[in-house]
This record gives structure tokens, C-alpha cells and sequence, in this order.
């Protein structure tokens, strides 16, 4: 039998060996936990307590600000130490919430675990999904309820969960998919519910075999499918998943929503299941920690907030002096100057490379291979695109779809002349996005 | 805190370890076949001038990338291959200073002044060998016929004197076996005659994934029918002149080619048609380097006219 997949794509190698059988741990508690306001796509939370203020695990302590925008709850319990802005994964400084531990650990007692799906109406488990603080745990950080709200008149019919994985490196999916597969699949059905949907199907790439196993048996006798995937990058692309699953192409510019289809990840699910077994909202996340930077690489559950630096010295620090500090995976995490930065809802790794495996920064001109063209997943042209961007041509540029393209980064990859095609395309698009809300 | 100095990139971090300068090198090695039946039929004055059309090629980059006071490619292997493929498509027989003339040519005026390598829009080898074929029309068509082919033409030997198997076809003197056609026993171009040594390197850069399989599959393919509708023998077409050379290592050159898929298959159509007509009509008997230049000239409009459709596009409506 064919295994589903998609078109084109890239095979870089997994390099997931060391991580891919060994438990999830659960990092002590940090001393201290830095929450920025903004971990999510969408206008960033609003602070509901003020330094000085004594919180409880699982509090919530700054509210959703608008529809696009979740809450944010105290991932320790302890006191409120600042609220300033703060290092972020992007790069700058933004406003975030300082709790300083104190080693109680009290958890909140106004959570109420054990809901019952049956007795929960769609509207309620939209409510619940996004009091629990829900975004996209694979790494865009969207916020989870917004997709569960289509715009009227359109219906889901598929509620998808991406267990492809298909970024190297990683194994933090993985391993909850083997180990974590009863709240993943709790959370998956109330999703369902909440949409409406009359299936749910779970994508996961072959190389995880155990991982399919387990789900086939959590899954037995619900509606609900484990699709085995072919190992390619990006398999887990949004409309790349969709398309191997159900055959349904998104058309171009338009949400997965238009084709009944709603996707989200195994964490969020899991996350969400956790939420109505024990009530603790998001306040934690499994990630790996890899890299041939690092001395024992692990997949590890981490309070949000507690900053990389922690969490690399609870992996043995080092093993010499790090070439590149990358959030998430090798393909489209973004590289890193400081250790003081904090994991987030949307952080899936903590990828330490040797000086040794940075390669210069060199690049030579196109010589018009076509390689990218052949793996692009969106059939675009990336060597034009580069072209046009590098050369400011943006009318060019939008003309072929610069605007299409989901930063994957098959096309630097496979680059044998090293062009930086990605970062090019991404100027591009933020100056043609400027240049359209200037009007 | 982090007390060393680290990377801040833009993702992807990791590359495939293909680089530009590999395949280079990767082409130059498909060409050895070529190189050795070279020898085989034409013997080692062979190596003289492939010697001298790389080196000039090597010395004109750097001394133009000197004047333009630009940083030095020749790691890249592209002027290498430039020398090399000019070499493989001249007769066995020039004086040294037509390679040398030629591959300086190639690399000023067919590659450097545009920019370099990935600005060219003619194969540099191609624009050489076209420069050297018109400046000495006499030597650039002085052919002989390997000292092996005496032992299968027999007592027709002394009528294969000055022209190539196509030359004869012109006048309507054929009647070559395919099988010395194919291992390369015949006049031509140095590098050209032995379909064989060919197909070997092809199959070199096909199983390495260097080529796509749609250009020389088109235009061999268009050859052949071309052949046929023209009453002619296809097999004879494919075997001989500059075919075999020109489909799987010129006419498949990343730079001076399309990119899309369907723009490549165009390509070899447009390839093998033109090809076809000179041969049959052109004041030549051979056409394979006019039409590969000719089509260089449409590379930017086959890519402007074949743009894939985008995952999701809709057709325009109207």
C-alpha cells in the first residue's frame, strides 16, 4: 500500500535516534518563570494581577484581549516579582510576567477537573478551550478556540490531529503520542465535539511506529483514524497534512476552514484532554532538548516560562562552546543569541548545533538547477522569488505567489548554491505586508 | 548567560550537502567516458587540446575576474566544465591555439561579461564553439575518420575522406553500421562520436540526480519523430553528429535552461525541431549547437509561459 503524502517535499535526515525512546522527564521547578504577554499569534493577553500579588499554579493572571487572544495562567505558584518587558524568542524585548517560585507549589483551587464530554455542549468546550489557554503547541501558536469558531454557514467535518512530526530533530510528539495517547485522544473527541465533526484523524509519520500502534488501540471503537504517513518534510504543514489525509487541496489564500477541515496539534489536544481530566490549564509542555551541543539530550516536561538556560543545564549544560542556539526544529526555528529566554506555549525544542555543523554564511548566485522548484510543496517558484525579493520587486514577487508560501524551507534547503531564499522571501512578504496596511 | 559568540541565522539551519561546486566536479567526472573514446578513436593529440581549451578557460576567468576586480570562482568547477564540453565539440584535428581562442571566448564574452556564472544566457561552451566555427569555418570542419573505421568500411574507406556520417547523408552516402555508430567509430568531434561513452556519463548524472530526464528525453523524442515524418532514418539521427552530447550535457545546462518542468520539456521539443530543420534544410549538416543557442533565447519566455499552478490555485474565473 502507498503510504499518503503529499507532493513534493524534502527528505532530510530525522536525526532523531537519540531522543526518540527515552521518556518524558519532568524538569524540577524553576526558581523563577518568565511568561511574556504575547506567546501566541494575536493581540497579547492582558495582565489581571500586579507585582507583589501571591499567585497559584494554574491562576490565571492575564486575560484574553479581544477574539484573536488567550489567557495566560501562572505556570508555578509563587509571588509576582515584575511585569516589564522581557528577552523573547523573536529577538526584542516584550512585556512579560515575572513570578518568583516559592517552592509550594500550591495549584489553584477554583479548577474544576473532571468534566464530563457527555454532559458538555459544543459552546461550553469552545468556552473551555480557550479558558485553558489553548494555542498551537506545534509551534505557530494560533490561538486554539478561534478555529473552532467558523464563519457561519461553514461546517467541519474533520477534526485532524498532526502527529506528523516531520521536523529532524524532534521527538517531543512523539513521545507524548506513546505515553500520553488517553488525554491526546480525550481532547481530540471533545475537539470534535466542539466542531461538530464526524471524524477525527490523527497523521503521524512511519517512523513512529509505536506511536501509531498505541493510538490505533487508545482510538479503537471511536470514530476516529490513525493515518500513517510517509516520512517527508513538510508533512506536517497544515495543508500539506490536509491533503494527505483527505485528498482536499486549500485553496490558495484561504483557510483549511474552506475545505471542512480543522487542524490542530497532538500536544494541543493532549493538552486540552489534561485540562478536562485534572482542570490544570496550559501550563506546561513536553519538549526536546537535542543537538549534537548537548551532552544528554532529552524529552522533557517543562513549566512554561522557565528559561532555556535552565533547561539546557538539566541536560548537562554545553559540551563545548555552542554554533547555534535554535527554538524548535532545525527547518523553521528561530536562532537564538541568549540563554535568558523563556519556553513558551509554541516551543516544541531547544536545538544546540557545534561550531563545527554552522556552516559560513556563504552563498554564491542561482545557477537555475530548479531544484527548489522541484521540492516546493506549493508549486512555487523560489528562485524567482528570491530573485524579485532580493531585488525589491515586489509587484514580481506577489504576482508568483510570493504571498503563498509557507516559509518550509525546502527550498533553502535543497539550495546548492547556499541562497538564503527563506529570509528573503520573508522581507518580501513583511514589506508587501506593510506597504498594505499603509493602504 | 551565554558567554560565547553563537550564530543568529534565519531557518533553515540545515542544508543538503549537494553544493554547486559538486556538481561541477560530478559533470566533469560523467565527461571521462567521453574524454577516453575521444582518445580511443582520435588518439592522445586528444588530451593536447582538451588540456589547452580548460586551461585557457581556468586562465581567462581569473584574469577577467582580476580585471573586474571580482572575487575568484574557479573552485566553482564551472570554468573547468566550459573548457572541457568546447573541447568535446571540436574536431580532433584543430591546432591548439582554436581551443585556446575558443574556451577565452567562452568564458569573456560567453559567461563573464554577463555576470558570470548564473547570468549567462547562452551555454558559454556553445557561444565558443559557434565564435570558433565562424572565424575558421575551414578548421573548424576538418574532419578524419578514426584509423579503426578503415577495418569495417573496407574498400569504401577512401569515399569517408573530409565530412561526418551526417555529411554523408547529405550526399546520400550512407550505409554505416549502427553499431560503429553507436560505440563512436566515426568522424566528428572529438568527444561527440561514441553515443556509448555518452549514455554512460548520462547515466552517471541521472542516477546522481544532476540532470532531469525531461530535456534529453524530449529532444531525442522530437528528433526521432522528426526523422520519421521527414521520411528519414531515426536511428541514424540519434547516433550521430552532436546529438547525444548536446541533449544530456548541453542542452540540460541549469543556467541557460528553464526551470519548470513543463518549460523543460518545451525546451527539448523546441531542441529537437530546430534541430531536424538544420540538418535537413540548413546550409550545415549539423544543427545541434544552433538550436541549443536558439533555445537558450527562449529560456525566460518558456518560464514565463509555464509557471506551475500553486497547490490551491483556482482557475481564474472569465
Amino acid at each position: 500500500m502507498r503510504l499518503r503524502t503529499f507532493k513534493k517535499g524534502i527528505h532530510p535526515p530525522g536525526n532523531k535516534e537519540r531522543t526518540a525512546s527515552l521518556p518524558i522527564e519532568v524538569l524540577p521547578l524553576p526558581q523563577q518563570v518568565v511568561l511574556p504577554l504575547g506567546q501566541h499569534l494575536g493581540a497579547p493577553s492582558e495582565p489581571v494581577v500586579s507585582v507583589g500579588a501571591q499567585v497559584l499554579t494554574g491562576q490565571k493572571i492575564a486575560e484574553a484581549k479581544g477574539m484573536v487572544s488567550v489567557p495566560l495562567h501562572a505556570s508555578i505558584s509563587g509571588r509576582v516579582v515584575a511585569i516589564e518587558p522581557r528577552p523573547h524568542a523573536c529577538g526584542q524585548l516584550t512585556p512579560a510576567i515575572v513570578i518568583e517560585n516559592d517552592g509550594n507549589e500550591r495549584i489553584s483551587s477554583e479548577l474544576v477537573s473532571n468534566h464530563n464530554l457527555d454532559e458538555l455542549s459544543a459552546e461550553q468546550i469552545k468556552d473551555l478551550i480557550k479558558q485553558a489557554g489553548l494555542v498551537g503547541m506545534g509551534g505557530a501558536a494560533f490561538p486554539t478556540h478561534v478555529k473552532y469558531s467558523p464563519p457561519p454557514g461553514k461546517q467541519i467535518e474533520y477534526v485532524i490531529l498532526n502527529g506528523a512530526e516531520c521536523e529532524p530533530y524532534l521527538t517531543c510528539d512523539h513521545r507524548l503520542m506513546v505515553e500520553r495517547s488517553s488525554d491526546l485522544i480525550l481532547g481530540l473527541l471533545a475537539f470534535m465535539k466542539a466542531a461538530k465533526a464526524q471524524k477525527g484523524f490523527i497523521g503521524v509519520e512511519v517512523n513512529k511506529p509505536d506511536a501509531i500502534a498505541n493510538l490505533k488501540q487508545a482510538a479503537a471503537g471511536l470514530p476516529i483514524e490513525v493515518l500513517p504517513l510517509q516520512v517527508k518534510y513538510p508533512q506536517g504543514e497544515e495543508k500539506m497534512l490536509i491533503y494527505a489525509a483527505t485528498g482536499r487541496v486549500v485553496p490558495v489564500g484561504a483557510l483549511p476552514i474552506e475545505t471542512g477541515v480543522v487542524v490542530n496539534n497532538v500536544a494541543t489536544a493532549a493538552a486540552l484532554g489534561e485540562y478536562l481530566r485534572t482542570g490544570l490549564p496550559l501550563v506546561s509542555r513536553i519538549i526536546t532538548v537535542t543537538g549534537q551541543g548537548i551532552p544528554n539530550p532529552k524529552n522533557v516536561e517543562v513549566r512554561l516560562g522557565t528559561l532555556i538556560e535552565d533547561v539546557i543545564n538539566y541536560c548537562g549544560g554545553f559540551k563545548e562552546p555552542p554554533g547555534r542556539i535554535i527554538l524548535g526544529g532545525p527547518m523553521t526555528g528561530p536562532a537564538q543569541y541568549r540563554l535568558d529566554i523563556p519556553v513558551m506555549k509554541g516551543t516544541s525544542g531547544i536545538l544546540v548545533q557545534t561550531r563545527a555543523e554552522v556552516e559560513k554564511p556563504d552563498h554564491a548566485p542561482c545557477i537555475r538547477c530548479g531544484r527548489c522548484v522541484d521540492v516546493c510543496p506549493y508549486n512555487l517558484l523560489p528562485n524567482y522569488l528570491g530573485d524579485y525579493a532580493e531585488h525589491d520587486k515586489l509587484g514580481e514577487a506577489e504576482k508568483y505567489g510570493i504571498l503563498d508560501c509557507r516559509e518550509c524551507g525546502s527550498c533553502t534547503y535543497i539550495c546548492p548554491s547556499r541562497r538564503p531564499l527563506i529570509q528573503l522571501i520573508k522581507n518580501a512578504k513583511s514589506k508587501i505586508m506593510a506597504s498594505r496596511k499603509k493602504g | 548567560m551565554l558567554e560565547t559568540e553563537v550564530v543568529v541565522s534565519a531557518p533553515p539551519h540545515i542544508r543538503q550537502g549537494l553544493s554547486t561546486e559538486r556538481i561541477m566536479w560530478l559533470v566533469v567526472i560523467s565527461l571521462i567516458p567521453a574524454v577516453l573514446s575521444g582518445v580511443i578513436f582520435f588518439g592522445w593529440y586528444v588530451l593536447a587540446i582538451i588540456f589547452s581549451s580548460v586551461l585557457s578557460a581556468i586562465l581567462t576567468e581569473v584574469i577577467v575576474l582580476k580585471m573586474m576586480k571580482r572575487p575568484l570562482t574557479i573552485k566553482d568547477g564551472s570554468a573547468v566544465v566550459t573548457g572541457l564540453l568546447l573541447a568535446l565539440i571540436i574536431p580532433p584535428t584543430v591546432p591548439l591555439r582554436i581551443p585556446m581562442i575558443g574556451a577565452a571566448f567562452a568564458i569573456a564574452l560567453g559567461k563573464q561579461i554577463f555576470g558570470g556564472l548564473g547570468y549567462n544566457p547562452f551555454n558559454p561552451a556553445l557561444i565558443g564553439r559557434a565564435f570558433l566555427l565562424a572565424s575558421w569555418p575551414s578548421l573548424m570542419t576538418k574532419w578524419v575518420w578514426p584509423v579503426n573505421s578503415l577495418a569495417w568500411a573496407g574498400k569504401n574507406a577512401d569515399a569517408l575522406t573530409g565530412a561526418t556520417a551526417l555529411g554523408l547523408l547529405r550526399e546520400g552516402t550512407t550505409g554505416i553500421p549502427y553499431l560503429q555508430l553507436f560505440l563512436g567509430n566515426i568522424s566528428g568531434s572529438l568527444g561527440e562520436t561514441s553515443a556509448l561513452a555518452l549514455l554512460l556519463g548520462a547515466l552517471f548524472l541521472v542516477v546522481y540526480k544532476i540532470i532531469d530526464w525531461r530535456i534529453p528525453v524530449s529532444y531525442l523524442g522530437t528528433v526521432m519523430i522528426m526523422a520519421l515524418v521527414m521520411g528519414q532514418d531515426p536511428i541514424f539521427h540519434l547516433l550521430t553528429g552532436g546529438l547525444m552530447l548536446g541533449a544530456f550535457f548541453m542542452a540540460t545546462d541549469y543556467v541557460t535552461t528553464p526551470v519548470t518542468p513543463k518549460g523543460r520539456l518545451f525546451f527539448g521539443i523546441g531542441c529537437g525541431l530546430l534541430t531536424m530543420l538544420i540538418r535537413r534544410y540548413g546550409g550545415f549538416p549539423e544543427g545541434v549547437c544552433y538550436s541549443i543557442l536558439l533555445m537558450n533565447l527562449a529560456t525566460p519566455l518558456l518560464d514565463r509561459w509555464t509557471v506551475p499552478k500553486r497547490f490551491g490555485e483556482v482557475k481564474a474565473v472569465g
